[in-house]
């Protein structure tokens, strides 16, 4: 298996569609062939309650032929409701000109769905929030979090409204990850028609000078048409004002460089990210 | 990870507190007849049940699976209590989860796949039918009143549940003691109540070390009665984990639970009480409430605790009728009734494992020496079937020149059948043995081969063995002594 394909998750909620028109762009671009995925993921709450506490003759037999029809009714209805989304969703992609379009639905968590298909995926896309959330909030959903840290392929995360891109941002900080993600955009037909501004946010000294210039080298050099810009103040109000004042269209970024535990104590500038992004944000590991 | 245990702890919390505190409410009733059963005091079981059922929602590795203080380890303990009293009860349990822990690291868990379904069954139903001979002493010796008040509990037992509106959102076993205990109160009833039958918890469980010497002579009398508690308290954790598996269509770790029971174990005899596992009634129970997560076992034993240390009063006060009316109600819920009428559908073999195993263990009172049986000739059992799937044909090539085609198992249960199917008597120059369809598995075999080449050179046949496959071979190169001549003179000149 090569990775070659485009994975894109949709559940039906909201944003389902901006994943739709995000991965047919990408799928486009790239000319790769694009999955969409529909993960139907287990409910743990038991849909009827029986609080008599009584156990009778086969009581075990009984209890497991009902909580068989029960699942069995839910799961039904939940395939045919998820047939219909990628239904849609593969006509839209494909009137967007995406190539080589499918849908795929899986019983599965969605995290585990993603890791079993990640060695043929090249790009994933995800929506920001899911279903169980409310679309104006400025927060990222259940998942997101979980499967950007366990996922090692580049993942495109939708917000709101997709509209084509005409240029991108890329937040760089002169840390390792940063320039492989350099290397990686460098290597991808994804954004090299796209106007690129490389931002670093800190210290105006020679040596992140240094740095910032070298990444945008490579850039050029593979014949991508960038901006290097050297910002002061705190790292996500510094970006959040580049973004609005150069009119982004596009953020890509390192995710989750520290340790869970260090993020505990001085909070994650890519949760931040994140959750207050009002455009897509390819996310490199 | 973080993910794992909002999963496992928060993801159905009403549902999960609900189920806990319904299962906590029939946990009483158990854990106090067991302790009755063990013969200490009803607060060992109840300590043990808040403890197991605690410590096991946060290491065990099947969530919404209960665990608690059980008739099946109760029964075990018996004479050790007789004998030498609690604290070697409280050593014991220790140990018990020393037992338990490494059989978790040495991931024994696996080997519940030489268990069948038939032995499963035939400890399924055994175990009910302990917990329901349990009950037969506070039903001997007493007056019809005790009968009477039996009858109506299980009637109400069952009957409750059927009420519209408030059927289903009451325990029935609640409304039954609850109901007993009050007509027992009013009318002055002379019959036995909890308070007989021992010494209840009124505070809070403290950390004790058993009172025992630390000395050899004390490992001698704990480590058989630990190491038959460690094995029927995985045994039946890991079955109920099967039947949770089952019910909720999820997975469960079984080595951790394995680790998990023990450390469950090793807190309850710290904290004075005794050994237990998880139970198959409670956990049906527990997930027919609507329990599905690690908050429900917690909820239970907390819930548990609570109950039993500020309303002691009142536990003191609940007739024994009403305890054997659940407990009575419970080992009906065990039961597979549903083997009895397969009793007619499954093979011979199966329903011989089943009985069996039920058979041992009532008579026995020990569920590991059942399953040990029922495992065995279950084993037993399926060589012969499998021995049967042995045939050799002969055939006559040409003059002088005789072929036989082994086609099948050949081992230690197939191995006489194999060398009765050759004709030494008829005499030839040569003789093939065809092996391409066959099977050498033990030595055996191996040596049931020897003997057919042996019998046939010393016809003065000339021996010729194709068509061994590669499994054939290895064990053949291994144990055979037919291809090497020193040997075959060897054996050659005993005669």
């Amino acid at each position: 298996m090569t990775k070659h394909q485009i994975t894109a998750c949709i559940d039906g909620s909201a944003i389902s569609t901006a994943v739709c028109d995000t991965a047919a762009w990408a799928s486009s671009i790239l000319e790769a062939p694009l999955t969409f995925l529909h993960v139907l993921e287990k409910s743990l709450s038991p849909a009827k309650e029986d609080l008599s506490g009584a156990i009778g003759l086969g009581s075990r037999e009984h209890l497991l032929d009902e909580l068989t029809a029960l699942d069995e009714r839910r799961n039904k209805v939940a395939i045919e409701h998820g047939k219909h989304l990628l239904e849609d969703a593969v006509q839209r992609a494909m009137a967007a000109g995406a190539i080589d379009v499918t849908g795929e639905q899986r019983h599965d968590q969605l995290l585990d769905a993603l890791l079993a298909c990640e060695e043929s995926t090249r790009l994933f896309v995800i929506g920001r929030l899911g279903e169980d959330h409310d679309s104006n909030k400025q927060v990222i959903g259940s998942h997101i979090e979980n499967v950007v840290r366990a996922i090692h392929t580049p993942i495109l995360m939708a917000t709101g409204q997709f509209s084509t891109p005409g240029n991108y941002m890329l937040a760089y900080d002169g840390s390792e990850t940063a320039d492989k993600a350099i290397d990686r955009i460098a290597n991808s037909p994804l954004l090299s028609n796209l106007h690129g501004h490389v931002v670093m946010v800190g210290k105006d000294t020679s040596e992140s000078r240094t740095r910032l210039d070298n990444a945008c080298k490579i850039l050029s050099n593979k014949g991508h048409q960038v901006h290097p810009h050297l910002l002061k103040g705190d790292v996500n109000s510094c970006l959040m004002d580049f973004q609005q004042g150069f009119n982004i269209e596009l953020k890509v970024m390192g995710a989750y460089g520290h340790s869970r535990i260090r993020e505990f104590i001085v909070g994650s500038n890519t949760t931040k990210m994140l959750s207050t992004s009002t455009v897509p944000v390819l996310i490199l590991r | 990870m973080i993910e794992t245990i909002k999963q496992d702890w928060f993801s159905n919390i009403r549902g999960d507190l609900l189920a806990g505190i319904v299962v906590a409410l029939a946990l009483i009733p158990e854990a106090i007849a067991f302790s009755i059963i063990a013969g200490v005091d009803p607060k060992v079981g109840l300590y043990a049940s808040f403890c197991i059922a605690v410590v096991i929602a946060v290491v065990g590795g099947r969530p919404g699976m209960i665990s608690a203080a059980t008739g099946a380890m109760a029964l075990l303990m018996v004479t050790l209590v007789k004998q030498h009293g609690l604290e070697y009860l409280l050593a014991a349990t220790l140990l018990t989860g020393v037992i338990q822990i490494a059989a978790g690291f040495l991931k024994l868990g696996s080997l519940m796949r030489f268990v069948s379904r038939s032995v499963v069954t035939g400890f399924v139903n055994a175990l009910a039918i302990l917990i329901f001979m349990a009950q037969l002493p506070e039903l001997t010796n007493v007056t019809w009143h005790v009968y009477a008040m039996t009858a109506a509990g299980l009637g109400i037992i069952y009957l409750f549940p059927l009420l519209p509106a408030i059927g289903k959102t009451i325990p029935s076993p609640l409304v039954c003691i609850i109901a007993l205990t009050v007509m027992a109160m009013l009318l002055n009833l002379d019959i036995r109540t909890v308070g007989d039958m021992g010494q209840l918890p009124d505070t809070l469980p403290v950390f004790l070390w058993p009172d025992v010497p630390l000395n050899l002579s004390t490992l001698q009398i704990i480590l058989p009665y630990s190491i038959g508690l460690a094995v029927v308290g995985l045994l039946e954790s890991m079955m109920t984990a099967t039947i949770v598996d089952d019910l909720t269509d999820t997975k469960s770790d079984k080595n951790r639970e394995c680790k998990g029971q023990g450390i469950a174990n090793i807190g309850a005899g710290l904290l004075g009480g005794m050994a237990g596992c998880a139970m198959i009634g409670q956990s049906i129970i527990n997930v027919k409430s609507g329990g599905r997560g690690r908050l429900s076992t917690f909820t239970a034993g907390a819930f548990l605790l609570v109950m039993v240390v500020f309303l002691d009063e009142w536990l003191k006060q609940i007739p024994m009728a009403a305890l054997v009316a659940v407990m009575i109600m419970v080992s009906i819920g065990t039961f597979s009734w549903d083997s009895l009428r397969n009793l007619k559908k499954h093979p011979l073999s199966t329903n011989i494992v089943m009985i069996t195993t039920v058979v041992v263990v009532v008579a026995t009172h020990n569920l590991a020496i059942g399953v040990f049986v029922g495992v065995l000739l279950a084993a037993l059992f399926f060589a012969n079937k499998i021995g049967r799937f042995m045939v050799v044909k002969a055939e006559k090539t040409e003059a002088g020149h005789r072929r036989y085609n082994v086609v099948g198992q050949v081992f230690f249960a197939s191995a006489d059948h194999f060398v009765e199917s050759f004709d030494f008597k008829e005499v030839v120059d040569c003789v093939t043995i065809d092996l391409h369809l066959a099977h050498f598995w033990d030595i055996t075999s191996v040596a049931a081969l020897d003997k057919v080449v042996i019998k046939f050179r010393r016809e003065g046949a000339e021996v010729k063995i194709i068509g061994m496959n590669e499994a054939t071979r290895t064990v053949v190169d291994k144990f055979g002594v037919h291809d090497k001549p020193e040997e075959v003179e060897k054996l050659m000149a005993g005669h």
